[in-house]
């Protein structure tokens, strides 16, 4: 893929407009490393001059912080905010709800201050440029597709409508589930359980979301972080509707339609 | 005369044992941690007049909103009627204001009687959301805080017989005894309710019923005062100042740590300090394990709690059956910090960490901690969603504690479940979230 580094535009002497966070899960994950490969491709369509950390980013720290771990937290935060800032770097978009809100929310009392971006917001912003287009009566048109809200780009952030306008781009029908917006339920992962086995319960939250979103009758869930994206995908497939039912994050839907 | 000092010594009484309740739950707030109150105050007035005052956040859902807003009014002009009461008690005179605030009085009176209908409508309404209804949220209430719930609704009906008792009575006595009770004009109510209730009666037995209605009003605003600081009901109260101090900060920030910020610079070399460690300092207790480790804000907060459980009805882990609650959490808090301030009070020895010193907030160990009442299960089960914080009416923050309960538990303990060590590890050793064989810029490499 046609991808730079900070360090290989700073070789050249030159600055990127925009760092693109890729996170642990968009680098490890392979289920995420398709929406980061799919977000590239529309960034690279969009001629947008980005460029990633690659092997000098670290975790933000959200997980070790939620948990309780605030020596590792300011271990990984501080060392990030060094790169970056060695970098001069001021924008920011990522893919990641909880990247997001650590960089943004939580790296200025460390001495790190960005402009971020989530990139639902960036795609709304390209398509409504013009920057990118998509195709008339695409793969998801008159589709029914209902949209989880993560709450880390949801409640805490604020950000309802971006992920929204884009869908709507896509001439899908949007439906949305009982739960959304400031009401959307968790998918389960936040506050570092996607690290650890669930406390004692009658239901797993993903599986609580999961039928609710399949309540809807959509055939596309779209979520716009790679966790939600996990917790979905396994409830959908618990209750064995993966033929029927796709989760898909916004880049991977707007990636479908895009013209080249 | 007998009259007026028994309203003196009862009034004056139940005051001061009223005032000396609201002290010490000043002092068991003030148990919590100093925090900064930092940001616009104009922004937080706001939040007073809007969320407070305007109740904005119980519209979410508007039935019960609508109905705690007749309650809530009525009760904020009953306030200006005890104005009056307080003075013809203390002068023994009737009905003070009646000739000189002309057409004013009127409509004073007769805005507290339509809102007292509609009150009167509200309690019976909500007494059957929690009784027959079964509303779930208020209905899992058990114990005390079920009796609160209830038992507030039983007074307000009482109060409300005495009100229409009381000015029943006095608008049949104004046409037989005019000169000891002044025209208060049409009422909208008792005007045709105290004539078909108290008509026949005489005008002695009705002298009675006029006092016994006024007696009976002033008494149950004395045991209200007197039932609020115990009572889920003080969030009357406390409603005004904890929206005013409720944090400005972004939603998704957790509260940073600079003890531990400016130790994790020394040690990286980003700071002049020579990241030297001084051995002789007691290494600190990071987060809380007790009410004294959390934020007054959060303590203010336990007591500013309505125990609605709308909270705990928007919490994933709590709908999905895990244990932890997010109203348990608040209501644990309060009862934690009221039994630590006890036994402070109480002075004894057995409560006091160094038996040398007098027990104190600093100097105080009872052998228990706030994992007694929350356990750690419930802190376990959090996804840090904030479904909680938005869910919360009069913006209590019951997810603050519960971090702070982690940040003890990991870095004062080094306990917590053993689950998040290979996090904690990967994190530390290889700068991601986990341990992977793969190099971060893998997935440039596929086509
Ligand atoms: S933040 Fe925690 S306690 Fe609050 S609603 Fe979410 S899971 Fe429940
Ligand atoms: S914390 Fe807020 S939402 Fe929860 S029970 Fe108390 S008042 Fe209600």
């Amino acid at each position: 893929m046609n991808v730079k580094t900070m360090a290989q535009y700073a070789a050249e002497g030159k600055e990127p407009e925009i760092l693109f966070w890729v996170g642990c899960a968009g680098s490890f994950d392979d289920r995420a490393q398709k929406v980061t490969r799919a977000f590239t491709e529309i960034l690279n369509a969009a001629g947008i001059e980005f460029a990633i950390l690659g092997n000098e980013e670290q975790c933000t720290g959200d997980p070790a912080r939620r948990a309780g771990n605030e020596f590792l937290f300011q271990m990984t935060a501080l060392q990030n905010i060094e790169t970056l800032n060695m970098y001069k770097v001021q924008k920011i978009v990522t893919a990641c709800p909880h990247c997001f809100n650590t960089l943004k929310n939580e790296y200025p009392a460390l001495g790190g201050n960005y402009d971020l971006v989530h990139h639902t917001q960036l795609l709304q912003e390209l398509i409504d440029d013009g920057r990118i287009k998509l195709t008339e009566g695409g793969t998801f048109k008159g589709k029914r597709i209902t949209y989880h809200d993560s709450c880390y780009l949801g409640r805490i952030n604020g950000v309802y409508e971006a992920p929204r306008a884009t869908l709507e781009s896509l001439d899908s029908q949007l439906v949305e589930m009982k739960r959304s917006k400031q009401n959307g339920l968790c998918c389960g992962a936040g506050g570092a359980q996607m690290w650890k086995e669930d406390e004692a319960g009658e239901k797993r939250i993903n599986i609580e979301r999961s039928e609710e979103a399949m309540a809807t009758g959509a055939s596309v869930i779209a979520v716009n972080c790679p966790f939600c994206l996990t917790m979905m995908s396994d409830g959908v497939k618990a209750k064995e509707k993966q033929d029927e039912v796709m989760v898909l994050d916004l880049s991977e839907l707007v990636v479908q339609n895009l013209v080249r | 005369m007998i009259q007026q000092i028994l309203f003196l010594i009862i009034a004056g009484g139940a005051s001061f044992y009223a005032f000396r309740q609201f002290m010490a739950i000043r002092q068991t707030i003030l148990l919590g941690q100093d925090e900064e109150i930092s940001g616009d105050a104009a922004e937080r007035w706001r939040n007073v007049l809007l969320i407070a005052f305007g109740q904005k956040k119980m519209f979410k859902r508007w039935i019960p909103a609508v109905f705690h807003l007749f309650i809530y009014v009525a009760f904020l002009f009953t306030q200006i009627e005890l104005i009056e009461i307080f003075i013809d008690g203390a002068f023994g005179v009737h009905r003070f204001f009646a000739d000189k605030i002309g057409g004013l009085y009127n409509l004073i009176l007769n805005t507290i009687e339509v809102l007292s209908v509609l009150a009167f409508v509200a309690t019976f309404i909500f007494l059957a959301r929690r009784n027959l209804l079964k509303v779930p949220r208020l209905y899992s209430l058990n114990g005390w805080p079920k009796l609160d719930g209830n038992l507030i609704l039983i007074f307000e009906v009482v109060l409300l017989v005495a009100i229409f008792t009381m000015n029943g009575t006095d608008v049949v006595l104004q046409g037989i005894d005019p000169d000891h009770y002044p025209d208060t004009g049409t009422l909208a109510v008792s005007s045709w309710l105290g004539p078909a209730l108290f008509g026949g009666l005489g005008e002695g037995t009705l002298v009675v019923l006029e006092r016994v209605g006024w007696w009976l009003h002033l008494g149950m605003v004395l045991l209200f005062l007197n039932y609020l600081p115990k009572s889920k009901h003080l969030h009357i109260m406390l409603a005004f100042p904890n929206t005013f101090f409720s944090r400005l900060k972004p939603r998704g920030e957790m509260e940073n740590m600079p003890e531990i910020m400016n130790e994790v610079k020394g040690m990286m070399g980003l700071t002049e300090d020579t990241g030297e460690v001084n051995m002789e300092e007691e290494l600190p207790d990071f987060g809380a394990n007790d009410v004294t480790g959390l934020s007054w804000i959060d303590i203010l907060g336990a007591y500013t709690c309505t125990e609605c459980g709308r909270c705990t009805s928007e919490c994933p882990a709590n709908q999905t059956g895990k244990k932890l609650s997010p109203r348990k959490v608040m209501m644990d808090i309060r009862d934690r910090a009221e039994e630590v301030y006890t036994k402070i009070e109480s002075g004894k020895e057995e409560y006091a960490a160094n038996p040398e010193q007098p027990v104190s907030k600093d100097n105080f160990d009872d052998g228990k901690s706030l994992f007694d009442y929350i356990t750690r299960e419930e802190i376990h089960a959090c996804t840090t969603c904030n479904a909680c914080v938005e869910a919360c009416p009069v913006l209590i923050n019951p997810l603050e504690p519960i971090l702070k309960m982690r940040r003890y538990e990991i870095l004062t303990e080094s306990a917590g479940p053993g689950d998040w060590l290979p996090m904690f590890n990967a994190i530390e050793n290889s700068g991601a979230a986990w341990s992977m064989t793969i190099d971060r810029e893998e997935w440039t490499k596929a086509e």
